[in-house]
């Protein structure tokens, strides 16, 4: 099957030599592969960031989750950044109240749009949003902002892997953190090479990371960790565009990270044995959930 | 290749929490009902790996009774998949199995009604996206690098030719194609891998050839 890129190698290189966007490459290969036209393929996208607004709209009026387990966090974000007193920056809490009420919505089994997954849904629309306020995009560079997370998801899903059932929360809100870095970075001006840059710095700090979810569920630590990734890929995307490097490069990081997640213990990958999901407390959580709960779902068995 | 379109990593639009546990599953529900070619009466599902040890908790379970009643995974009514299955006369059990399967994420599938029963194996791969692996005992061995079809069929001179013609009708060029049978003169299966991404034009183009039981899709 003809493809473009199947390493960020090749795709900055083709971004370069041909002076176009990264997001500009995943499109022509989105056509090439599935012989949809350029207007098809942007409309689903266009699609797909209009799910993504009215999930981070929905969730800022305040979800619950089924469990009770998650909900209301983004509330209390957005409420602490009126207040004026923040810390680490408007943007940075902006991008990570976005980020938590796409996946509190998630969690209520509401409707989002997979980026690369459901678990790691909030990372690259939660950016996005916040980002937005400060550049004004227009819809079609946050459009585009979606092909450029994409392309490079994609080379990330092919030659290692997006699910923590194979190689832990590092392929899932590894990959969307660095996936939303190099997106910032193209919207912000910076070169193809800074969008991989700012990927391998943020996926470094995102290796050995694992999927331990508290019953099972999608919700501890999983919201918690799609703030953190939010924060991180746009510290990332500035740190690229300041001019810092990676010394490792991005398929080397892509390499590792792989190996890292096959390393991994199953106990350690989306089964609900190990990590936070083996703590006292979250063995309790987990009783309180499915303990009384459990016969109510084994009597739907007829 | 195992995800070829930018929209199986900005995608799919779904209902919560997982795409790899909710999304993945349904799919793979909604693939065993299309094989199938109606809705079962009964479902018994068995589940592996990480399936098994938290399908409750990501909603696995209503995912894949959602795929059996033809829910998509954006389809809202996956969430109260069972008693809709109730309303539509379906009986189900789900079976977490101890033992370890290839993949972290399997569920096997038996449906039937009055007149028959179907066996299927899918693994969900992340982030909402499916293969199957087997079919009424058959072991699907696909490359994973192409797109792929499954082609249900009577066991009759002409029908590998005709389905070739269609698909290069299309424009379309075979990769890799299998063909398997249990019996002679009964149920036979093909599993094509082709170059291009194919849409339902094409589906529709093979399901409608004479012999040809069912057409689905088992990667794209």
């Amino acid at each position: 099957m003809d493809i473009l890129f199947s390493s960020v190698k090749e795709l900055v290189s083709l971004a370069e030599t041909q002076n176009k966007p990264i997001s500009e490459i995943m499109i022509e290969q989105e056509m090439l592969i599935t012989r949809r036209s350029r207007e098809e393929i942007i409309a689903q996208m266009d699609r797909n960031l209009t799910v993504m607004e009215q999930a981070v709209e929905q969730g800022l009026k305040g979800v619950q989750s089924t469990s009770g387990l998650t909900g209301g966090d983004a509330v209390l974000l957005q409420n602490y950044i009126a207040s004026g007193k923040s810390l680490s920056g408007d943007l940075i809490l902006d991008a990570v109240s976005k980020a938590v009420a796409t996946n509190e919505v998630n969690a209520a089994m509401g409707m989002i749009c997979a980026t690369p997954t459901a678990g790691a849904a909030g990372i690259v629309p939660g950016t996005l949003f916040a980002v937005k306020n400060k550049l004004n995009p227009t819809r079609e560079q946050m459009i585009n902002y979606l092909f450029t997370s994409g392309a490079f998801g994609f080379v990330v899903a092919n030659n290692a892997s997006i699910s923590g059932a194979a190689g832990g929360c590092q392929a899932e809100t590894g990959s969307a953190a660095s996936m939303a870095a190099a997106a910032i970075v193209e919207m912000a001006g910076g070169t193809p090479q800074q969008s991989a840059e700012a990927f391998s710095i943020v996926m470094k700090n995102m290796l050995g990371l694992v999927c331990d979810p508290v019953a099972g569920l999608v919700e501890v630590p999983c919201v918690k960790r799609n703030a953190m990734g939010a924060a991180k890929a746009l510290v990332g995307a500035d740190m690229a565009l300041a001019g810092v490097v990676s010394r490792i490069p991005t398929d080397e990081v892509i390499e590792a990270m792989h190996r890292i997640g096959q390393s991994m213990p199953s106990a350690l990958r989306e089964t609900a044995k190990g990590g936070l999901a083996a703590t006292p407390t979250g063995k309790a959580l987990e009783a309180e959930i499915f303990g009384k709960d459990q016969s109510a779902r084994d009597t739907v068995k007829s | 290749m195992k995800y070829r379109s930018v929209f199986e990593i900005i995608g799919p639009v779904m209902i919560g929490p997982s795409s790899s546990h909710t999304a993945g599953a349904a799919r793979i529900g909604r693939v065993a009902r299309d094989l199938f070619g109606r809705q079962p009466k009964w479902a018994r599902i068995h589940l592996y790996g990480s399936f098994a040890e938290t399908y409750k908790g990501h909603g696995t379970d209503v995912a894949i009774i959602g795929g059996l009643l033809d829910y998509d995974t954006d389809d809202e009514r996956i969430k109260t998949a069972f008693e809709d299955a109730a309303k539509a006369g379906m009986t189900f059990e789900f079976i977490p199995e101890e033992e370890e399967a290839d993949h972290p994420n399997t569920a096997r599938i038996v449906i039937g009604d009055s007149k028959g029963e179907m066996e299927l194996v899918g693994i969900s791969i992340g982030g909402g996206t499916m293969e199957v692996t087997e079919l009424n005992g058959f072991p699907l061995r696909l490359s994973g690098h192409y797109p792929a079809l499954l082609v249900v069929h009577e066991d009759r001179a002409g029908v590998i030719a005709s389905v070739s013609n269609a698909i290069a009708e299309q424009g379309m060029n075979i990769a890799h194609m299998e063909v398997g049978r249990k019996e002679k003169g009964k149920m036979a299966l093909m599993v094509i891998e082709v170059d291009q991404i194919f849409d339902e034009t094409l589906i529709n183009q093979l399901q409608s050839l004479p012999n040809v039981t069912q057409v689905s899709t088992l990667a794209n």
